[in-house]
Order: C-alpha cells, then sequence, then structure tokens
C-alpha cells in the first residue's frame, strides 16, 4: 500500500475509534443526570443505584474519548498537513470553540464524578447539565467543520489559494443545520439503544423481582427513552439531510443510490450491489419514482447519476452504497423497536415487559452504533476524492513524512487495547447485576 | 499589538497553564514511578487523590494550544506537525495510555498486582509525554531535524525534571506529617537536577539552538528575565528548606512560567525556527481577529470554571500562599 493509503487507514482507525466514545460523551451524561435526577426526586435506591453506576461507565468512556480525541487533533497535522495549511484559517474556528465546550465538560465531569461528598446536590445535578451540554456542544462544532468539508464556503480561490475568507461563512455553511440536527440524533439514538439493549439483557436473565430487577427496569426506560425518541425523529431529519446532499454533492447522492444512468424519475433502490463495470445496480429492489420522490419531493425529478461525473471524480459507489444501505437498515430496524415500545407503552402506560420485547431491545442494541459508525463512512467515502468537496484532493492533502504503516499499527495496537479493556472493566464493574439493596451513591 | 501578537501571546500563556497544571500532573506520575520508602504506598494514593479529579481539564491546555496554533498559523501548525512526526507521535502514544492507564486503575479490581501493573502502564507514560513535550520544543526552538541530537533531548529531560520539580512542590502542600518531609526532600532533589540540566541545556544551545542561546544571553531583556527566573528558584529553595510549603509552590510556578516566557520570548518573532515568523505563518487577519476575540470570551467563562473546580477538590484557597497555622 501507498502512504496515501496508509494514511487513511490510520486517520479512519482513528477516528472510527473515537466516534464512539465521543457519542457516548454526548448522550452518557444526559442519561446520568436524568437518572440522579429521578433519585433525589423520589428516592429511589435502584434509580440511585443506575445513575452511580452510569457515572461509572461515563468515568471510562470519557477518560478514553478525552485521548483518543486529542490523537485526532494532531493527526490532522500529521496527516494531513497539506488540508490544514489550506483550511485552518477557514475552518479553525469551530474547533478552537470546541475547545472550549471541552474544557467545560472535562471540568465539570471532574467535578461531577469526584463531587458526590463534596458538593450540594443541587450543584451536583448542575454539574452533570453542563456535562451534557458541553458534549452535545463539542459534537455541534465538530459537524460544522465536516460540513464545510462536504460544502465548502466562506472563501474564493485564487491560484489555488484560499482569498476572502470569511471564517463565520464557513463555519456556518449551507446545510449545517440538517447535518448537526443529523449527527445529534445519531448520538443519542445509538447511545441510548446500546445501554438498553444491554439492560435488557440482564433482564430477561433476572426473576421478575427484586432490587436488581427494578435497577435494570429503570435503567432500561430512561436509556430507552433517549435511544428512543431520537431513533423516532432520525428517519425525519434523515430525509432533510438526503434532500441537502442532492443538491450539494449530487455525485455522493448518486453513489449513494447506486445510480449510474442519469435519469427523470429514479427509483430507490433497497439492497443489491452496484457493478462499476456494467455501470448499473445488480439485485436491488427497486421502487419507481421512489429516490426521485425522496430526494425531491418530485417523482418526475431529474436524479444525476455517476455518469454525469468525470470517472476519476466518482466515490467508490459499492462501498457507499453498501454503508449507506447499513446505516437505513439499521436505523429503520431501531425506529421500529421505538415504536413497537412506543404503542405498547401508550396503551398500558407503561414500558412493555414481555420477553419478545426485551429480545428485539438486546438485538437492536448494537445497531445505533452499527448506523452511525455507517453512516460516517457514507458521508467520509462518499466525498472522496475529495478532502474538500470540488476543492483539495485527499491525494494532495497527505504528508510527505514516509513510511506511515509503522503508526498505523502501533495505532491499531493501542485502540485494540483500550477497546478490550474499556469493554471489560464496563463488563466488570458496571453491568454486573447488582445483587442487594446497600448501594447507594 | 498585531492580532497575531494576541494570539502569539495567548498560546503561550496555554502553554504556561499547561506546564503548570498538566505539567504538574505528569510530575505525579513520575512520582508514581519513583515512589520508594516505607511510604511508597502512601505517596502513589496521594499522587491518584491530587490528580484524580482533575487531570482532564488540565490536558485540555494542550487541545487549546493546538486549535488555535492551526486556526491562528496554519502553516507554522502543517510545518511543525510534519517535521516533528516522530517526537509528536510518542507524546500521543504518551498522553493516550497515561490517561487510559490512570483511569482503567481507578476503576479495575483494587487487587495489588492489578494496580501494580496499570500503575507501572501510567507511571511510564507519565515520563514519555513530557520527555517528548520538550524533544518538541528543543527541535522547534533550533530548527533541527533531527530529535536525536544532544539539545532536544536535553530539553526533553529538562521538561521531564522540572514537571517532577513542580509536582513534588504541589504535593507537599497536600501532604502531611512524614508524607509531606518526603516530598520536600523530592522538591528539593528535583530542583537541583532541574539546575543541572538547564545549565547542560544552555550549554548545548550555544552551539544548536543559536537563536535560543542569544535569547538567553544578549538580549535586552535577558537578564531581567533570568535574574527573575533565579530570584523565584532562590525563593522555592528557601522556602522548601524553611517548610513554608505554599510559598514554594507558588516560587515554583513563578520559576516555571518564566522559564515557558523565557523560551517564547527568545524565539520570537520565529515560530518555527527557522522558517516561518508570526507573521509569514498568519492565517487571514479576519480569522485571527474573530479568534482573538473568541478566546477573549471564552476565557471570561473558562477562569471562572476551573476556580471553581479547584476550589471543590483542593480546599477553600486553593491558590492560596500562606501556611495555614495549625
Amino acid at each position: 500500500m501507498d502512504d496515501l493509503l496508509w494514511a487513511r487507514w490510520l486517520f479512519g482507525t482513528s477516528l472510527a475509534f473515537h466516534i464512539v466514545f465521543a457519542a457516548v460523551g454526548v448522550a452518557m451524561p444526559l442519561m446520568m443526570v436524568a437518572a440522579e435526577w429521578r433519585w433525589r426526586r423520589t428516592g429511589d435506591p435502584a434509580w440511585g443505584e443506575v445513575a452511580r453506576r452510569w457515572a461509572k461507565g461515563t468515568a471510562i468512556l470519557f477518560a478514553v474519548g478525552a485521548v483518543s480525541g486529542t490523537v485526532i487533533a494532531f493527526e490532522l497535522g500529521l496527516l494531513w498537513p497539506a488540508f490544514m495549511r489550506f483550511a485552518g484559517g477557514i475552518i479553525g474556528m469551530p474547533f478552537s470553540l470546541e475547545g472550549f465546550a471541552f474544557f467545560t465538560e472535562a471540568i465539570f465531569l471532574g467535578i461531577y464524578l469526584y463531587g458526590w461528598e463534596r458538593v450540594s446536590p443541587r450543584v451536583h445535578l448542575v454539574s452533570g447539565l453542563l456535562v451534557a451540554a458541553s458534549g452535545a456542544t463539542s459534537a455541534f462544532f465538530v459537524t460544522l467543520a465536516n460540513g464545510w468539508m462536504n460544502r465548502p464556503s466562506g472563501f474564493a480561490l485564487a491560484g489555488g489559494a484560499p482569498v476572502e475568507v470569511d471564517p463565520l461563512a464557513a463555519m456556518f455553511s449551507p446545510g449545517w443545520a440538517e447535518q448537526v440536527v443529523h449527527v445529534l440524533l445519531s448520538c443519542y439514538a445509538a447511545t441510548g439503544f446500546a445501554v438498553a439493549g444491554i439492560h435488557a439483557f440482564f433482564l430477561r436473565r433476572q426473576p421478575a423481582s427484586g432490587f436488581p430487577c427494578r435497577f435494570h427496569r429503570r435503567a432500561l426506560s430512561a436509556a430507552l427513552l433517549v435511544g428512543g425518541a431520537a431513533a423516532l425523529l432520525q428517519p425525519l431529519s434523515g430525509d432533510f439531510s438526503a434532500r441537502r446532499v442532492a443538491r450539494a454533492q449530487p455525485a455522493k447522492l448518486a453513489a449513494l443510490e447506486g445510480q449510474f444512468a442519469t435519469e427523470r424519475g429514479a427509483p430507490l433502490r433497497i439492497g443489491g450491489l452496484p457493478d462499476v463495470e456494467a455501470r448499473r445496480t445488480r439485485w436491488a429492489l427497486e421502487i419507481r419514482y421512489g429516490l426521485s420522490l425522496l430526494a425531491f419531493h418530485d417523482p418526475t425529478a431529474e436524479v444525476k447519476g455517476l455518469e454525469a461525473f468525470p470517472r476519476e471524480e466518482w466515490p467508490d459507489p459499492v462501498k457507499v452504497h453498501l454503508a449507506f444501505q447499513a446505516m437505513v437498515g439499521a436505523g429503520s430496524a431501531m425506529a421500529l423497536v421505538a415504536l413497537w415500545g412506543l404503542f405498547r407503552a401508550l396503551r398500558r402506560r407503561e414500558l412493555p415487559a414481555g420477553r419478545g420485547f426485551l429480545l428485539a431491545v438486546t438485538l437492536a442494541g448494537p445497531l445505533g452504533f452499527v448506523a452511525l459508525e455507517a453512516g460516517w463512512l457514507v458521508t467520509e467515502w462518499g466525498r472522496q476524492p475529495f478532502a474538500i468537496q470540488g476543492v483539495l484532493r485527499t491525494a494532495d492533502s497527505v504528508t510527505s513524512v514516509r513510511g506511515l504503516a509503522a503508526p498505523f499499527w502501533l495505532f491499531t495496537a493501542l485502540y485494540v487495547f483500550l477497546g478490550a479493556v474499556t469493554a471489560v472493566l464496563l463488563w466488570r464493574q458496571i453491568l454486573h447485576a447488582p445483587r442487594g439493596e446497600e448501594g447507594s451513591p | 499589538m498585531t492580532p497575531a501578537e494576541i494570539l502569539g501571546a495567548a498560546m503561550l500563556g496555554a502553554l504556561v497553564c499547561y506546564a503548570l497544571f498538566a505539567g504538574a500532573d505528569f510530575g505525579g506520575g513520575i512520582w508514581d514511578l519513583l515512589a520508594s520508602g516505607p511510604r511508597a504506598r502512601e505517596q502513589r494514593a496521594l499522587v491518584e487523590r491530587a490528580i484524580g479529579p482533575i487531570w482532564e481539564a488540565n490536558h485540555v491546555w494542550l487541545v487549546l494550544v493546538v486549535v488555535v496554533l492551526f486556526t491562528g498559523f496554519p502553516p507554522a501548525f502543517a510545518a511543525i506537525s510534519t517535521r516533528l512526526f516522530a517526537p509528536l507521535t510518542l507524546l500521543l502514544v504518551g498522553v493516550v495510555l497515561r490517561g487510559a492507564a490512570f483511569t482503567f486503575r481507578s476503576y479495575d479490581t483494587p487487587r495489588d498486582e492489578v494496580q501494580r501493573r496499570w500503575g507501572l502502564l501510567f507511571s511510564a507514560s507519565s515520563v514519555l509525554a513530557p520527555l517528548m513535550l520538550g524533544v518538541a520544543v528543543g527541535q522547534i526552538a533550533s530548527g533541527s531535524a533531527r530529535a536525536l541530537s544532544l539539545f532536544p533531548l536535553l530539553t526533553g529531560l529538562f521538561a521531564a525534571g522540572l514537571f517532577a520539580y513542580l509536582a513534588a512542590t504541589y504535593l507537599a502542600v497536600e501532604a502531611e506529617g512524614e508524607l509531606r518531609e518526603d516530598f520536600r526532600r523530592r522538591a528539593i532533589a528535583a530542583g537541583a537536577a532541574v539546575f543541572a540540566l538547564a545549565a547542560a541545556a544552555a550549554a548545548a544551545s550555544a552551539r544548536e539552538a543559536p537563536l535560543v542561546f542569544r535569547g538567553l544571553t544578549a538580549r535586552g531583556w535577558s537578564l531581567p528575565l533570568h535574574l527573575a527566573t533565579g530570584a523565584a528558584a532562590v525563593v522555592a529553595f528557601g522556602a522548601l528548606f524553611r517548610r513554608r510549603f505554599r510559598l514554594a509552590r507558588l516560587a515554583a510556578a513563578v520559576q516555571v512560567a518564566l522559564i515557558v516566557v523565557g523560551w517564547g520570548a527568545s524565539q520570537y518573532p520565529w515560530l518555527v525556527v527557522p522558517d516561518l515568523t508570526f507573521e509569514s505563518a498568519s492565517a487571514p487577519r479576519r480569522t485571527q481577529v474573530l479568534l482573538a476575540w473568541a478566546l477573549g470570551v471564552g476565557a471570561l467563562v473558562l477562569f471562572p470554571c476551573l476556580y471553581l473546580l479547584f476550589r471543590v477538590f483542593k480546599g477553600e484557597k486553593p491558590f492560596s500562599v500562606m501556611d495555614r497555622r495549625p
């Protein structure tokens, strides 16, 4: 492999790893504070137990997220110095603001985690809320930067260099809102479902009464509330995002739908495998007019196919299409589980507790992160060969440093190690069912 | 002041804070590695207690320096990242392992051998990170492409020694009784090592980092700055000998801050020796002005929050100079 590919592998691996912890850092504090708030209001020790255990989980996950995020900040320069030289002055602003959000997040998480006995309940709750708000703010700013890479704005080009730079216009490039909402919802949906899946798994193995059962039920209800609400809103947000992509990045839309020819009344393809040689997508379930309808809200609208673009500017339709199908499939399954829970909850005024429902939640547990990773791959692969859409190619962004295989293996080993230890510690310390009533925060 | 100078000053200020706060956390890790004597276990427990709630916040200063650098001076960020690829990569490994191992130790089983294993990883990476940070600074200052030459290696050791010294003076304030004496002795020993390493690095700079050397010796402000740094060091030592621990902590912090400022001042106006100055590496003026405003407003939020953090975990007057009479 050449160094460009190693650089992409290293950066991709770093982001794929970090993104999990970043998403948890957005959603977990909210759930943890909600549990503590319920505990303070009701005095129910099961809620206290939920709050305490979720706080421990957050502590471990946040620490790994903080250090792996630092790696990303440095890797922007270590791997993509030409990109940073071009883009730093245009789009560095949201990163700088994110630095402050990261600061308040770390400060108030310190107070929250170590301050149970040191600050008043009110200060403790507010600290937790500030952690949750800071996490969401961080995601907001970082997504703005990614949005700009998809739809660059706020500068003009003169001889290949940016001039007339307007950092505020760059920060809020057209379509920023769609992408930010989509990303934030994905964090809440993925984290909520993952946590709900874990507690549903344990609930299925618990006797239906006693403290452990109450503990897991409380946890499940809070996690499902956050994850389910986000999963129900996400298809709506996905629709807004897709229409934005259709206008701003038509090549990406063509790749993610496996659309080769430009046509009016383009079909929506479910599944299938794009065949680049034959320039068609095989074995897909085709819904006539579906794509035109979804992308432009007009069944006869013209959808540009990949063939409308120079061959060397195509993203890889196989990867992009498959990742997109994975994202939509996982997201739809989660929305269905959320609907199931919602209907039952509305009719019986409590969360369904049947084994079938618990099994569905357990199985849906990992889907949120599948969708999140797949969605991130869609947006990154779908922009290739560009790092900045239409402006700077990834191949022109890479460092001149050679031998990038070595850091790739070094960091991959590091991530495998950190991931494994994190999983073991969460399993051992947080997930084991509490045995009795004794635990109090 | 131009916007570039304001941003340069802000970066230097953030670096000073990084050294004073995160540096001391790394120093704590070094003392975990070097814990010895009958109270080795208590020494480690104190380090853990001291840095537990605050290390993540202290770490953010580094992230702030990086983002201000790449927003305000993109070509400098690109040049530094390319030239310092190896030490920065190893710095990252140190930063990642230090933070992860520290957290894993807190949440893993309290069995001795498990704790020792995490402790070793935590403390070894607490040595690696400042070492590589110092090497990187040495390379930037000397304009050297090689990490493996005398001056960067000496600045690496100097940084590690400086952080250990700082941590020992902080820990002496937070300890009591015999444990306090342990860290008092460590502070004095580390201070002596810092002095020796500083002399060696200064001598090496004559050959390898002429710009720094000239800054150290020949500029108008060199002498007063050195006198002030030296005075802070003397006060710190005197206070350590007389067991005025809070005064010693303050003097050591002033000493370290002046050393960082001295480095920055001796390098000015070069941002990356010998290619880029603050002017030539500047982002568009509009970006720099906006960034400077953002930093100003951000600081108004940040400092009260930081004060609250230290107020909660370091006692009622976290930065007080006076030792309270028992």
